[in-house]
């Protein structure tokens, strides 16, 4: 931790993907225990934005710091910034010929009877002997990611839109699940888990009640708020609305 | 068991190909040559016999008349030799309507330095019985030289199972030219699988199963190829009669050894079906896979197909598993080990175990 507070620092990012720009300036800070929630539209940069918190090699990063607990990650590879405390559950996660669900958890150190205890609550028992996300349908591998990083046990968990494409009936246990590696039952002082998350649907927040909203739009971080009253905005007026807040600084 | 004549320290190189010299493993029979030799030919189960072919050819004048049946003498150089030579290796026979659940092994054994090893077997699984069998071979472990020729004749009547798992773990300079074939009789079921994951000259291994009414014929082969190993695999099914099903499934990786991967169905008669899968990773730019599939129909009622890809494990999926808090050679190796653990229809969960242990030790030449 910094000498702030702050779990998480992203000072002035700039990255690319190839030669597209795909975050510009972003200025993000996380202390422990906060939730923040990241909404924008297709193609803004959110997911940009974990996948470079994470370490994806494809972001490159052109300009700026991460820091982690105070320490820079910008040049660490993802698994050392795994080790470090981050997770990330992927939006469109790769399906992997050949590595097996169970077989990636015991190489994570997972004791096996935490593997099937959460498994079981996950309904993904009969999925742990099974290739990752091969034949999975699109809840099974929200789950499967959900299981991966509880398991984990990460410090910062990043989670990239955990609930598309689930049912009502999933969205509550994935939520509940993730509500509890947040430790939300917790006062927020005792909490020492932090997350990003991305959402469209805005579901999660029923379960999350995160401390803070933010938009992004081009790949910048546009307006930042309550998350309840950002995301009622955007119910309200649209992305529009956010777009003509950049350039209206009296209403911003 | 009676394996005296195995060095204390060479047993491990039997262990290694599923061969068990402790007599902790529960088998129902076993044999063991090394070099030309029978050491041990013995069994716990009354409704089997095992010889070696010599004594069998003695004791069954019919069992001459199941040799080069299904394998012609005059295939190649190979097969010549082998008939040339004194009839070595085992007869295996299961009575009609005995289930031996409890695997059959044996072991073929070379231990002198540039020896030529010929061995013949038949195996005969009568009406309605079942077996499982582990065939390990390997050599001594300061014998890098020398060849492996193995005739082996299948003979899979009504109704019955044999699965057949050969374990190979020969040496550098070994070449190693098996020539297998099978009858599988009405509702006969026939699995064989083929797993070499040390480095060796040359393997040259195409075995065959003739399938007939309702019969079902399986091939599995599992390689991993090292640097300066030349494999040329494969299987060929032919799917003769009426309802007659087979599948050919190799799953090939390459870590600088060049591979042949082959598959050649026929579908021969009314509602045969039958699927391949040439699948092939490639871990660097030394290796080399060409991957062959062949789907003949001469009826037009039978179903063929397959499914080939041969390439590099993607980025994305390594990067996906380093997430996770694991380093990129440990991403690799999970990848490339699930990638031969494939699961087998139909093989008993004790055998598959023993293959998947296998490969979970194998160092994979310590690459990764």
């Amino acid at each position: 931790m910094d000498k702030n507070g702050y779990l998480l620092e992203v000072e002035d990012l700039w990255v690319k993907v190839e030669s597209k720009q795909v975050l510009r300036g972003i200025n993000l800070r996380i202390k422990k225990g906060e939730i923040h929630i990241i909404f924008g539209p297709n193609g803004s940069g959110k997911t940009s934005l974990l996948g470079t918190i994470m370490g994806l090699p494809q972001y490159r990063i052109i300009k700026g710091e991460i820091k982690f607990k105070g320490e820079s990650i910008k040049n660490m590879p993802s698994f050392e910034r795994a080790r470090l405390g981050i997770g990330l559950t992927f939006q469109h996660p790769p399906s992997i010929k050949g590595a097996r669900l169970e077989n990636l958890l015991k190489v994570m150190g997972i004791e096996e009877q935490r593997i099937k205890n959460l498994a079981k609550r996950l309904s993904l028992l009969e999925h742990l002997p099974r290739e990752i996300n091969r034949g999975f349908s699109g809840g099974e591998v929200k789950r499967s990611e959900v299981l991966q990083v509880y398991l984990q046990q990460p410090e910062l968990v990043l989670l990239d839109e955990p609930e598309s494409g689930v049912d009502l009936e999933n969205i509550v246990l994935i939520s509940s699940v993730i509500g509890e590696l947040l430790e939300k039952n917790k006062p927020i002082i005792k909490r020492k888990k932090s997350a990003i998350v991305i959402t469209h649907t805005g579901y999660i927040l029923d379960y999350l009640h995160a401390d803070k909203g933010h938009v992004m739009l081009n790949g910048e971080i546009v307006c930042s708020g309550g998350p309840e009253d950002v995301f009622d905005k955007i119910k309200k007026c649209g992305y529009e609305q956010c777009a003509s807040c950049l350039t209206s600084p009296k209403e911003k | 068991m009676n394996s005296e004549t195995i060095p204390e320290g060479e047993k491990k190189r039997l262990e290694k190909v599923g061969y068990d010299t402790s007599g902790k493993l529960s088998r129902s029979a076993s044999f063991l040559m090394s070099d030309n030799r029978t050491l041990l030919s013995e069994k716990k189960e009354k409704k089997l016999e095992i010889l070696s072919t010599e004594l069998a050819v003695e004791k069954y004048p019919w069992v001459k008349d199941l040799m080069f049946k299904l394998v012609s003498k005059d295939k190649d150089d190979y097969t010549r030799l082998a008939a040339s030579s004194p009839p070595r290796g085992f007869f295996l026979r299961v009575l009609p309507g005995a289930k031996i659940n409890i695997p059959v092994q044996s072991c073929f054994f070379i231990k002198t330095k540039r020896l030529s090893q010929v061995v013949h077997n038949i195996i005969v699984a009568e009406p309605e019985s079942e077996v499982h069998i582990i065939t390990g071979c390997t050599t001594a472990s300061y014998v890098k030289q020398g060849s492996h020729i193995g005739i082996t004749e299948f003979y899979v009547r009504e109704n019955a199972t044999l699965t057949y798992t050969m374990l190979h773990d020969w040496a550098p300079e070994v070449v190693v030219y098996p020539r297998s074939s099978a009858l599988v009789e009405k509702n006969g079921v026939f699995i064989s699988n083929y797993i070499a994951l040390t480095r060796v000259k040359e393997i040259n291994s195409y075995p065959e199963a003739h399938v007939k009414d309702g019969g079902i014929a399986r091939f599995y082969s599992i390689i991993y190829a090292q640097d300066e190993s030349f494999f040329d695999i494969g299987a060929a099914t032919f799917l003769e009669e009426k309802g007659a099903r087979g599948e050919i499934i190799n799953r090939v990786v390459s870590s600088g050894g060049r591979v042949v991967s082959r598959g050649h169905i026929l579908g021969a008669a009314k509602d045969t079906k039958g699927h391949m899968e040439c699948s092939g990773l490639l871990l660097n730019k030394k290796g080399m896979i060409h991957a062959i599939p062949e789907l003949k129909g001469i009826f037009p009622e039978t179903e063929l197909s397959h499914e080939a890809a041969v390439g590099k494990i993607a980025d994305e999926e390594i990067n996906y598993l380093m997430t996770r808090g694991i380093d990129k050679d440990t991403a690799v190796s999970l990848i490339v080990r699930g990638f031969l653990d494939t699961k087998i229809k139909g093989l008993p969960p004790q055998l598959q175990k023993l293959i998947a242990g296998i490969i979970e030790k194998s160092s994979l030449g310590g690459r990764i």
